[in-house]
């Protein structure tokens, strides 16, 4: 009692004490970000996490403003998106930045997977972060597809037509799970609100979750570095990593460069090319879905066309769907394919670096491949890039098993 | 309470049987929330079965209907289309409609009818969906016998929905349930009942 009375009216150490005797404020800070050690010789490629989360951050807002206006029924969806087109102030630019940050996300985020696979990112200790981002990567996929049912447009429905039809291709069940997606004997008014719900309450609660995990989970092991290395075992006299500055300011700051430059990109496509020539935004879409009209020529937006070129390749329905699901699901098993002892591409041998460039050789092939129509000379090199696509995983064990390395050095260097 | 005190078995059972029951209660929940997915009562009555008047349709001529939001086809053939399907048989991949249930018993013969006139058939590709489009002439040279297109990913069709074989689509066009209500007048959706 007396103690207490002796400290009332005594400085505490003021609000940022009264809050860290509740609520870990400043250990959380320091352990995330101030005092969260990683790498000194990261390059241009360790961004594009970063912009992820910049991109959701863009997605969440516009998406939410874009919500205040639009309708999920058959009837007005098509109608309230050109109504935010052409009567709501500024609605045009909140809708395009949304429809562009839907590409972009695809491309920093297939970009931030190429970084892990360059330097072993998803090697031990890291699987459980490459797990989790694959789970992102899945999350997202699915968001993309609710999210451009609600134009209502041609390529809306016809695209939700052939895909939600991809699940009709289950053995037995297959029927009943497409109904299930559906709500309806067909594509309708109850598809689209479902899938409204879907993209704008389900998989962003998820998507925000996981991105939460994944950085836990990151910053628990420490981020990889383009060597490769543990800067974990290079310790100061204060225990912290010789190679390693703060996240906060060092890397922070460096990062606020990268996104300037990407919001610059950013923003040229989306005041000068929104459309992208039908690639951000397919030309059939600006046309309300005709039921009874299949467009001439149907593909997917470009970030699901690498796995769409697969299973066009197929000419079996079953095994078509069978194949375009491994190829989305096989990156997931990296960590435990990958045999080779080293991480990092700069100590591997000539083996993983001629399959990693024919991979993305392939990937970049089957995704324009995926654009053009299913005939003669395109279906025939679908098939053989399909083939090299498969080969990238399944042999794997044993080229990166065989591969020669080079020694990793102790701390880490500063080559390009 | 001691270690020894312990009933182990009674601990046992209790953690067991408040899993077992935890998770029976779990599965029970979840029934209405998934059958609040299933097509409500309002979408099962909009798919109500649609009329199709037939007194001013010509030989050849076709209409498209929706039934339960699905794109019907009805075709009435004429002589010449009729006697072409038994000709191309050898290009089919089902011509007999015998390997997978893609029509009611009554449709399950020659020209997938119930009068052989009238062709009654889902336009929704087996393959993945898309509407085919119909092209009725005859072009030998393109070896093209008349019938039905998938423009997606070049499926093909004959004059009775029949597939041909190489194409992606695995199965022959659906026949949605219908009958003949009157000689002027098809109802798809329902085939029983007083004709």
């Amino acid at each position: 009692m007396a103690r207490i009375e002796a400290e009332v009216g005594k400085p505490q150490g003021g609000f940022v004490k009264w809050i860290d005797d509740r609520f870990p404020m400043t250990a959380t800070l320091k352990y995330h970000v101030t005092e969260y050690y990683a790498s000194k010789n990261f390059n241009w490629r360790y961004i594009f996490g970063v912009l992820a989360f910049v991109v959701l951050v863009i997605q969440l807002l516009t998406g939410i403003f874009l919500t205040m206006n639009y309708k999920p029924a058959a009837a007005d969806a098509f109608a309230s998106v050109e109504y935010i087109m052409r009567d709501v102030e500024w609605g045009w630019l909140i809708r395009y930045m949304h429809s562009t940050g839907a590409s972009f996300f695809f491309v920093v985020v297939y970009l931030h997977m190429f970084r892990a696979m360059l330097y072993g990112s998803y090697k031990k200790p890291r699987e459980l972060i490459w797990l989790i981002g694959m789970l992102i990567f899945f999350v997202l996929m699915a968001e993309g597809f609710a999210g451009y049912l609600l134009p209502w447009g041609q390529m809306s429905y016809w695209g939700a037509q052939v895909i939600i039809s991809l699940f009709g291709a289950i053995p037995w069940v297959g029927e009943a799970i497409v109904e299930i997606i559906r709500g309806d004997y067909s594509i309708s008014d109850i598809t689209l609100n479902r899938f409204f719900a879907l993209h704008v309450i389900v998989l962003p609660l998820a998507l925000i979750g996981l991105v939460f995990v994944h950085i836990v989970a990151l910053h628990e092991v420490g981020s990889n570095n383009p060597d490769g290395i543990d800067i974990k075992k290079n310790k100061d006299a204060n225990g912290k990593p010789l190679d390693g500055v703060a996240f906060h300011p060092y890397h922070t700051s460096k990062d606020l460069v990268g996104i300037i430059v990407f919001l610059m990109i950013f923003s040229g496509v989306v005041f000068f090319a929104p459309d992208m020539g039908g690639m951000f935004l397919e030309h059939a879409n600006f046309e309300p879905a005709n039921l009874t009209a299949t467009p001439e020529h149907i593909a997917p937006v470009w970030y699901y066309t690498p796995y769409y070129a697969i299973l066009r390749a197929v000419p079996d329905k079953l095994w078509g769907f069978i194949l375009f699901a491994m190829a989305v699901v096989l990156p997931v098993f990296l960590p435990w394919l990958d045999r080779c002892r080293v991480r990092s591409i700069r100590y591997r041998g000539w083996m993983y670096k001629t399959a990693l460039s024919v991979f993305v050789v392939t990937f970049i092939s089957l995704g324009w491949l995926g654009l053009q129509p299913a005939t003669g000379t395109y279906v025939l090199l679908a098939r053989i890039f399909s083939v090299l696509y498969f080969a990238f995983f399944l042999l794997m064990p044993f080229y990166t098993a065989m591969d020669k390395t080079k020694p990793v050095p102790d701390r880490v260097v500063y080559h390009a | 309470m001691t270690e020894d005190d312990l009933d182990r078995n009674r601990r046992h059972f209790l953690t067991v049987a408040t899993l077992v029951t935890g998770a029976a209660g779990a599965g029970m929940v979840a029934i209405p929330f998934i059958s609040s997915l299933k097509p409500s009562a309002r979408a099962q009555a909009l798919g109500a079965p649609v009329e199709v008047p037939l007194a001013s349709m010509q030989p050849g001529e076709m209409v498209r209907v929706l039934w339960r939001g699905r794109l019907v086809f009805v075709l009435r053939r004429t002589e010449e289309m009729l006697a072409r399907l038994p000709e191309i048989v050898d290009e089919l991949r089902d011509p007999n409609s015998e390997l997978v249930e893609q029509q009611p018993d009554y449709a399950a013969n020659d020209t997938r009818s119930v009068k052989p006139e009238y062709l009654v058939v889902e336009g929704s590709c087996t393959h993945l969906g898309c509407a085919p489009i119909e092209d009725f002439d005859v072009r030998p040279a393109e070896g093209w016998e008349g019938g039905f297109f998938c423009p997606c990913h070049g499926s093909k069709f004959d004059l009775a929905g029949r597939v041909y074989k190489g194409v992606p689509a695995p199965s022959n066009l659906r026949v949605p349930p219908h009958r003949f209500v009157r000689d002027d007048l098809i109802l798809i959706g329902q085939d029983t009942g007083a004709a």
